[in-house]
């Protein structure tokens, strides 16, 4: 029925396969786009927030996607500024991801703020000291330099291509596609490091306050590098699911190979930073504020220090250890338990970084917060998923999305 | 955002941020603005020119 | 632009508790409540939900009978001046909107209830938990909307608010002393309702800058403390307290250390 619109020379499903599909997706997307109008007409109180806390598990998604987005900027920049050449195989794919991952922040923020209609005051009433201004500005930029990424890829759709203009527009963004990639990685590190300057600048909260260079906590630097290094990792994970549930090799293994290989290495580099920060944070910083280390992760029922080794030697160190080892690399088993324990490290960084910081107490006559989320908020952090699930569904069935699938997959 | 808004102070911190913010604003507009450009030119006002690529 | 036009000299509102006095009755809560139109719900048992700019926290020292002793802790807003008094408070800082701003003129901090958008990094930047998030659209009990103070606005859901030492009162009293022809205020002429309402006289307000304040003098007492000094939020906030353990309790210290 549709296959005037499916790319020449590959095999897709049937349409009624397709159709149940993106039905049993859109099926969730209705729960929580059902959820957000709830949080939109009724208000927060639909949430489990509360005024200790704040901040929670929207900002935490709206965190761990932006970092696990990191994909796009990184790859774009090794593609484009560094030259490596291989991952234009993959970049597409690491667009449209980051693509979704940063669209998803946007309107999770849309609807975590409690009066939506005011949220345009961020940029015409902007407060530049503010970490939160920063964010806004580069996330909407950079939302705008990966439309421009991911618009060329549209074009390519073989009815779109054969309108000669937009075969000359897509055309002439390729041309000039190293630029557009070097804005993204300008604002990618201005945003992702903000997002680390959230929780850095808090010098009323011992636990995520950070000392740093100039205006920026050391937590600006840590959350960019690990952003980037952690970011080609869910690029890979999404790669091989779609691998999996598509039951098609879609990307040759040098060009995951050689994208985990940077990854590790930046991983490895990054948590030598983290674990120096730790270090410094727990010896210097929290002592001055009166508090121990031990006391950050004791006294609650949750919060106990195993949520630092998970996120520092679990997810950290052993990931990094098996990416840069060829050795490690090459064994599909290991490269898979390294890529998923790198997408966890990061998340685990933002819970911490997030919902942490809200939960211990300050004030010595205070206790422990606590705080579980209500089924809207699960609803409305599923729903970008749901929504990227159906993206990169249309995406892999109308677009060229993975330049090797013809040659990886021949017609038989 | 713009220094109509009252808030706007010409001190150093809006000139390094605001300007980094139009500084990327500019180069993706004039970007688009060029390809959106020389794509319309290519196709209604110049049609005597081959396409060559592929 | 507003700092040319003031040729006074700048003041520093605060506020002196002497915890000792308080015996935690709750009559500064109530009075704070009435003067600032804070809205409340049906249920107020949840107390991390429920507004009140003016929380009286219990402390104890965890001793057993007979050297337990409790103490009463009122927390408005501490109106934090930051490092060196730039007025670099917590949540100033980090709000993007710019819409709570802490006034050189006063020391008060402000927060522009129109300008709120309510995204809560100033809750999160705050360590007194003094920023409440209105959850809820304000309703009064039929009839007591006729009660509210026509001085302060009522604020919608979706915003945050905070206690603003009465700030309206500050602008009554300026509009008082104008039209008097006046260019000062007297102590009493501006007193927040809290201040008014304690019948221990536990809380004292001023001017901390004024040499003929009462806060002035009773600031510089040996058994003054403020919350959390050691973040250096630099609160304008003072307690008083003739017991260690009540002083110690301001702040966190680590295991071995001595004050």
């Amino acid at each position: 029925m549709d296959s005037a619109l499916i790319p020449r020379g590959v095999k897709r499903c049937p349409t009624w396969q397709f159709a149940l599909w993106i039905g049993a997706a859109g099926a969730v997307l209705l729960w929580g786009v059902f959820a957000m109008l709830l949080c939109w007409f009724k208000g927060l109180n639909q949430t489990n927030m509360n005024d200790s806390y704040g901040f929670a598990l929207w900002i935490w998604a709206d965190l761990a996607v932006i970092a696990l987005g990191g994909g796009a900027f990184f790859t774009g920049f090794l593609r484009y500024i560094v030259g490596k050449d291989e991952l234009k195989n993959i970049i597409n794919y690491a667009v449209l991801i980051g693509f979704i991952c940063y669209s998803s922040a946007l309107l999770i923020l849309a609807i975590d703020i409690g009066q939506p209609l005011r949220g345009w005051f961020i940029f015409w009433h902007a407060n530049v000291h503010s970490m939160l201004t920063e964010v806004a500005f580069c996330l909407t930029c950079y939302f705008g330099v990966l439309t421009i990424e991911y618009v060329p890829l549209i074009l390519e759709n073989r009815q779109i291509d054969k309108v000669p203009f937009f075969h000359r527009l897509g055309h002439n963004m390729h041309e000039i596609m190293a630029v557009f990639a070097a804005t993204g990685a300008f604002l990618s590190f201005f945003h992702q490091g903000s997002l680390g300057g959230v929780s850095g600048v808090l010098f009323g909260r011992p636990f995520g306050y950070r000392e740093g260079i100039f205006i920026w906590p050391w937590t600006f630097f840590l959350f960019t590098w690990s952003a980037a290094a952690c970011g080609p990792c869910f690029t890979i994970l999404v790669t091989k699911i779609t691998e999996k549930i598509t039951g098609k090799k879609l990307v040759k293994q040098n060009v995951i190979e050689l994208l985990a290989k940077i990854s590790g290495w930046m991983i490895g580099t990054y948590i030598i930073a983290k674990i120096i920060d730790t270090w410094y944070w727990a010896k210097v910083t929290a002592p001055a504020a009166g508090l121990s280390l031990m006391d950050f992760y004791s006294n609650n029922p949750f919060y106990g220090i195993w949520i630092l080794v998970l996120e520092i030697v679990i997810c950290g160190i052993i990931p990094a250890i098996i990416l840069i080892s060829e050795k490690g690399r090459k064994n599909p088993a290991a490269l898979m338990a390294a890529v998923v324990l790198a997408v966890i490290g990061p998340c685990v960084n933002r819970w911490v970084m997030v919902l942490q910081v809200m939960a211990v107490p300050v004030l010595t006559f205070e206790s422990w917060a606590m705080y579980y989320p209500s089924w809207q908020e699960v609803a409305t952090t599923i729903l970008p998923v749901a929504y990227g699930v159906i993206l990169i569904s249309f995406s892999y069935r109308y677009l060229p999305v993975f330049p090797q699938e013809q040659e990886l997959n021949p017609e038989v | 955002m713009f220094p109509i808004c009252f808030e706007w102070m010409w001190d150093m911190s809006h000139i390094i941020f605001m300007g980094g913010l139009w500084y990327a604003l500019t180069i993706i507009g004039l970007g688009m603005t060029f390809c959106i450009g020389k794509a319309f030119y290519d196709t209604f006002l110049d049609k005597g020119k081959v396409d060559h690529h592929h | 632009m507003k700092e040319e036009q003031s040729k006074e000299k700048d003041k520093k509102f605060g506020m002196v508790i002497d915890l000792d006095k308080c015996t935690g009755c709750g009559a500064c809560m109530v009075a704070c409540m009435a003067e600032n139109n804070v809205p409340f719900k049906e249920d107020e048992s949840n107390k991390r939900d429920s507004i009140t700019w003016l929380r009286i926290y219990k402390l104890t020292n965890g001793k057993p009978f007979p050297d337990a002793d409790i103490c009463y802790l009122p927390r408005p807003c501490q109106h934090c001046g930051g490092k060196g008094e730039h007025g670099h408070s917590p949540c100033v800082s980090v709000c993007p909107a710019t819409a709570t701003d802490y006034s050189k003129e006063t020391g008060i901090v402000s927060q522009i209830y129109t300008r709120c958008f309510g995204c809560r990094y100033c809750m999160a930047a705050c360590p007194y938990h003094a920023r409440y998030f209105n959850w809820w659209d304000p309703v009064w009990p039929d009839g007591m909307e006729k009660y509210l103070s026509p001085n302060v606005s009522v604020r919608m859901r979706g915003i945050v608010e905070k206690c603003s030492f009465c700030f309206h009162r500050y602008q009554l009293a300026k509009d008082k002393a104008y039209f008097e022809g006046r260019r000062e205020i007297e102590e009493n002429e501006y007193q927040t309702a809290c201040t008014q309402a304690c019948p221990a006289g536990a809380i004292v307000f001023g001017d901390l800058n004024n040499p003929e304040h009462a806060v002035y003098e009773l600031k510089k007492s040996g058994n003054a403390f403020r919350l959390l000094e050691r973040l250096q939020t630099n609160p304008k906030v003072y307690y008083l307290s003739g017991r260690e353990w009540v002083r110690r309790a301001g702040d966190n210290y680590l295991k071995d250390e001595k004050k």
